[in-house]
Parts: C-alpha cells; sequence; structure tokens
C-alpha cells in the first residue's frame, strides 16, 4: 500500500461521535478521509454519504455476458455437431435455457467479485490504520498537510474521540 | 483526550460487546487438542480405505459396485443426490435468508455455507465414481477437439455438469468473500505462523468506508444470485431423473420435491454439525437455544413438505390409471426393498413430527438424535427413488435386484470421511462463526443512549 501523506488519524467507541466528526469534518470541507469500522455500520455510512456502488453494473453486464454466451455456444454447437433425433429441432432453445441459466449466474457472480476487486482498488486512498478498528473501535483517519493539523486534531477531540494522534 | 465514562464500550445486557465477539470466536482457533488429531486419524483411516475401495474398483471395473443391468444407478449417483442435496441448506441460510434479512441466520450460516462447498466437493467425486472411466471425467466439458465433437446440450447430465460446477464456484466464492472480513478481523488479533495466513487471505481488508461500501452491494448481488441458483440445482439433479420415461421418475412433482428435500436434510446436516462444534468451541453464547429452535422449524416445514410429496407420489401413481407406474408405487413400498422404503417414511414422515413440540425443539440432544435420523432417512430416500424405480420397469424380464457391494459402502464411508476432513481443516483455520455479521446486529455503542 502507497504511504500516506500524514494527517491525524482518531479512534472512537461511541457510534454518535464519529458521527458528529464526520458531519462537521465535511462541513468544513475536508475530504479524502477514512472511516474504519468493524462491521458495516449504516448510520455511519449514512453520515460519509456515499453513492450506491457501480459493482451492480458489473454484476448487470456479468449476468447478460453469461445468458448470452450460453445461448450462442449452445446454438452453435448443436449446429456444428447435430445430433439428430427422429427429426427434431437441432439447436431446441428450450433445454438450452438451462445452460443460459446457470452460465448467468456463473459470469454474474465472478463479474461482481471482479467488481469489488475492481471499485475497491480504484478507490482505495492510503491512510494510517491501527488494527483496533477490526476489532471494537471507530477509526477516522483525516490526512492533511501540517500547517491544519492542530485545527483537525482540535476538531476530533472535541468530537469525543478516545484517542486522537498526528500520523506523520 | 477525550473523557470518557467507561474504559470499554457497554452493551446493553447480557449482549457480548465487540471485543468479545472477536475474542471468544478468534479462540476457537489456535493449536488443536488431542482429540482433534485423534479424529482427524480415524477420518484419515476412512478415506484411506475409501480410496482403496475405489482402486479396486477401477483396476476391475464397475462390476466390482455391484452394477447389473438393469441396474445401472447405485449407491454412487445416490450418494451424489444426497451430497448435492446437503449443500443446499447451506444455501438457504447464507443468501436466502440473507435477502429476507432475518437476523437469527447470523449465527450459523458459516457453518453451514462452509458445508455446502464442502458438501458439493463431496458430490463432485461420485460421477467421475461413476463413470468408472474416470480419466474421461474430461468428456463432459465441451471443449475443442480433433474430432469435432460438441456434448449434447439436451440431455439433463450435461445439464447437471453445467449446474453442479456452477453450484461450486459460486458458493465457494460466496463464502470466501463473506471470510475475507472476518479473517482481517483475526489477522489484527492472533500472532505466530497463522498470522502470516491470515495476512495473505486476508487480501488487506481494513474494514474503510469505501470497502464496506463495496462490499455490502456485492454481498447483496451475491445473495441475489445464489438464491435461484440454489432452487435451480437440485431442479435439475431431479431432472436427471424425470425427463427419463422410467416409472417412478417420470414426474412433474421432482423438482419441487427434490428442492424440499434437500434443504430438509441440509438443515439435518446443519444441525448434526452445529451441535458438537458448538459445545467443543464453548460457543453457547453466540449459537443459542433460538437458533436450534429456528432450524428446528424450517426441518419441520420442509420435511413435511417433503411427507406431503411422498403421499403425493401415491396418488398420482394411482390416479394415473397407469397399470406400469402403480406396480413401481407398489414395489417400492412392498417390494424386495421394502426396508428402504419404511425407513425413508419413518425417519422422513413421521419422527420429525415430534418438531411440532417446543420441548423436543429446545432439546439439544433430541435434536441431534432426530437429525441423524433425518441423514439416515434421506440418503435412503434417494436409494429408493433411484433402486427400486430402476429395478422395476416395464417388463418382468428386465426385473431385476440390486445389492450394493463392500465396494459401495467402503466409497460411501470414505465420502463422509472426506467431507469431514475438510470441515476439521476449517474449523480449525477459519472462524465458524461470522465474526462480522454477529457484530453488525449488535449496536455499537453511543453516547447518548436516549435513542430508542
Amino acid at each position: 500500500m502507497k504511504r500516506h501523506t500524514g494527517g491525524i488519524l482518531a479512534a472512537y467507541q461511541h457510534e454518535d461521535s464519529v458521527i458528529s466528526a464526520i458531519l462537521s469534518l465535511k462541513e468544513k470541507g475536508y475530504k479524502g478521509f477514512t472511516v474504519y469500522t468493524p462491521a458495516p455500520n449504516h448510520a455511519v455510512a449514512e453520515a460519509i454519504g456515499h453513492k450506491v456502488s457501480w459493482v451492480r453494473i458489473w454484476t448487470l453486464c456479468g449476468g447478460l455476458t453469461g445468458v448470452t454466451l450460453g445461448f450462442l455456444m449452445t446454438v452453435w454447437m448443436s449446429l456444428d455437431y447435430p445430433i439428430v433425433v427422429g427429426g427434431k429441432v437441432i439447436p431446441s432453445l428450450i433445454p438450452y435455457v438451462v445452460i443460459a441459466f446457470e452460465l448467468t449466474i456463473l459470469c454474474g457472480a465472478l463479474a461482481t467479485v471482479a467488481g469489488l476487486l475492481f471499485n475497491i482498488i480504484v478507490t482505495r486512498k492510503a491512510a494510517a490504520y491501527d488494527p483496533r478498528f477490526t476489532d471494537d473501535r471507530i477509526g477516522l483517519f483525516v490526512p492533511c498537510p501540517a500547517e491544519r493539523r492542530s485545527a483537525v486534531q482540535q476538531l476530533l477531540e472535541s468530537s469525543g474521540a478516545e484517542e486522537v494522534r498526528v500520523e506523520a | 483526550m477525550a473523557t470518557t465514562a467507561h474504559p470499554e464500550p457497554a452493551t446493553q445486557q447480557g449482549q457480548p460487546s465487540y471485543h468479545d465477539v472477536t475474542r471468544d470466536i478468534a479462540a476457537t482457533l489456535g493449536n488443536p487438542g488431542r482429540g482433534y488429531f485423534i479424529l482427524m486419524a480415524f477420518v484419515l483411516t476412512v478415506l484411506a480405505a475409501g480410496i482403496i475401495a475405489l482402486l479396486v474398483q477401477i483396476r476391475y471395473g464397475l462390476g466390482e459396485a455391484g452394477y447389473e443391468p438393469p441396474v445401472m444407478w447405485g449407491v454412487y449417483i445416490t450418494s451424489f443426490v444426497f451430497w448435492v442435496g446437503i449443500a443446499h441448506s447451506g444455501t438457504l441460510i447464507s443468501a436466502i435468508l440473507y435477502l429476507f434479512r432475518s437476523a437469527w441466520r447470523t449465527a450459523v450460516y458459516r457453518t453451514a455455507e462452509a458445508m455446502t462447498v464442502f458438501a458439493v466437493m463431496t458430490a463432485g467425486l461420485f460421477p467421475l465414481i461413476h463413470i468408472g472411466r474416470i480419466w474421461y471425467f474430461y468428456w463432459l466439458i465441451p471443449y475443442p477437439n480433433q474430432r469435432g465433437l460438441w456434448v449434447n446440450f439436451k440431455s439433463p447430465l450435461l445439464w447437471d455438469v453445467f449446474a453442479v460446477s456452477t453450484y461450486f464456484t459460486v458458493s465457494a466464492t460466496f463464502l470466501f468473500v463473506g471470510l475475507v472480513p472476518d479473517i482481517a478481523a483475526v489477522r489484527d488479533h492472533v500472532t505466530g505462523w497463522r498470522k502470516k495466513l491470515y495476512r495473505i487471505t486476508g487480501l488487506g481488508w481494513r474494514g474503510t468506508d469505501q470497502q464496506w461500501r463495496h462490499f455490502g452491494k456485492a454481498y447483496l448481488y451475491l445473495a441475489a444470485l445464489a438464491t435461484p441458483l440454489v432452487l435451480s440445482v437440485h431442479s435439475v439433479v431431479s431432472w436427471d431423473f424425470a425427463m427419463s420415461i422410467v416409472p417412478g421418475w417420470h414426474e412433474t412433482i421432482f423438482a419441487p420435491y427434490f428442492v424440499a428435500g434437500a434443504i430438509y436434510s441440509g438443515v439435518a446436516m446443519v444441525v448434526t454439525l452445529l451441535v458438537p462444534m458448538r459445545k467443543a468451541f464453548k460457543l453457547e453464547r453466540y449459537i443459542r437455544l433460538e437458533h436450534f429452535d429456528n432450524l428446528a422449524k424450517l426441518m419441520l416445514l420442509t420435511g413435511m413438505i417433503v411427507g406431503y410429496s411422498y403421499v403425493v407420489e401415491w396418488f398420482m401413481a394411482w390416479y394415473s390409471g397407469n397399470a406400469v407406474e402403480r406396480a413401481s408405487a407398489f414395489y417400492r413400498q412392498f417390494g424386495s426393498y421394502w426396508w428402504g422404503a419404511w425407513t425413508m417414511n419413518i425417519c422422513n414422515c413421521l419422527l420429525p413430527l415430534f418438531l411440532w413440540f417446543k420441548k423436543v425443539r429446545n432439546s439439544i440432544p433430541a435434536l441431534f438424535v432426530l437429525s441423524l435420523f433425518v441423514n439416515l432417512g434421506m440418503w435412503m430416500e434417494r436409494f429408493i427413488i433411484i433402486v427400486s424405480s430402476l429395478a422395476h420397469e416395464y417388463e418382468p424380464y428386465w426385473m431385476h435386484h440390486y445389492t450394493p457391494s463392500w465396494v459401495d459402502w467402503t466409497i460411501l464411508a470414505g465420502s463422509f470421511a472426506w467431507f469431514f476432513m475438510w470441515f476439521l481443516l476449517f474449523a480449525k483455520n477459519f472462524p465458524t462463526v461470522s465474526i462480522v455479521e454477529v457484530k453488525e446486529i449488535i449496536p455499537f455503542p453511543r453516547k447518548e443512549r436516549a435513542r430508542a
């Protein structure tokens, strides 16, 4: 991971404290801060206010690719090697629905995972970290230049952070 | 430093705190005791016996499996259907109940999901064992070849290849995606060589707002894809039978009947696995009686659907007015496989009726014993459906009694060993209860408590 440019790292043990910190940071125009939560936290996510993740577009594209691939593959292969049974239709779409369906799910799921990895990598930011953030503390890292540090530090402390430290 | 009232975040009465969850679940990992190694040694011995039986069969041919015309599908196909069925409840609990936002699933879904993956891995072995010449298994896959051949996509057996391999891929992916944040939590908690393992498998997860944002959506869509998948897989498996014209197989009810049976046997297997695991790992605080109660209710519901399907099968045989169909149904209950049919009727339809009583649902030993009976009954159900139908088709000269050989039974035992080997390895190395999802349903501590 890239080394971060320095900033303030705070640990919180209360949800409402971190939410008030996020709101006042947003109000003051700070961007690019990172919030760590041990589990998905809807109140915190709402305060940050991200747009809906792009992953769903990946799922849709994967699923559509799967269904197209499923029908094209089965139809082409049965035309390329026709198994003639009693004058029945050679590329018969009804049984191929099963194959197309399974490939829809398969490609959709794999595309979702690919989308998850891609989006996480693209939106990754260099930030200081503390192992407690996967345990029971909410973390907040605000990258800022040296001259703004004391202001940010004060803001985080007054919001009720348990611990605030400068990360150079 | 800000002033705080407590050094540790306080939680509501009796609820574990976030730190308790990490600590208790991370404590299930670590160096196993003597009991674990004894169990593992036993499992590996049985697996070795199964492999030897398989080698005998490969050397001398499928005759070793007791196959004789017309019964060319026996214990292997039975076990294939059985293991695919076991897998189903895992996806039900992890995906379908996730979409329904049912909170009780969080404590049990990881075990169920791991069970799914290992059960599909076990199931996948059987078609290969059954084809005899194992080294030609790739003929099932459409691949470009010099003879210009393609597989027959109109065959349900081919649908099965696609359904089961998709099921394996998707359920393994789903399991791993859900595991990553948990691995990160134990990574930050343990020391020693395991820390290295978790650092690699945790994929650098830190729980940032961006990570959760994409993770939440991805998990939701994986669940949404897994839900129709789980219903399709056992439907496709049932069509292996229902698309043929064998009396006793050629029935429109087969797909829902098999799906219900699959979930039924799977929930029973979840109970079978959870009871000893909860005891060994001291997870009574997380896997509580209410979880078993809910699992028991699921068992009761699906068990009733299965019982209903049995009755509908008899009705259909009678109502069809078809002499062959009626003879097949009669043979199934009272013919030379009567013992199997009545094991299945009693284990799957009668015994689960005890689950109507709350006392039984809340008694762990009673549930454990019942779950074993249901496992037995559901294996027997597949055996009876497959074998008794093939043994009694249209023409009397083409009727034959099939008896499984020692090779069949040893390979079946080996398959259980293979399944439990993976499960034991998983249970000691990865969290069997989801740390993140258990935390998610515990409200994060707030300074102001007034908010209701």
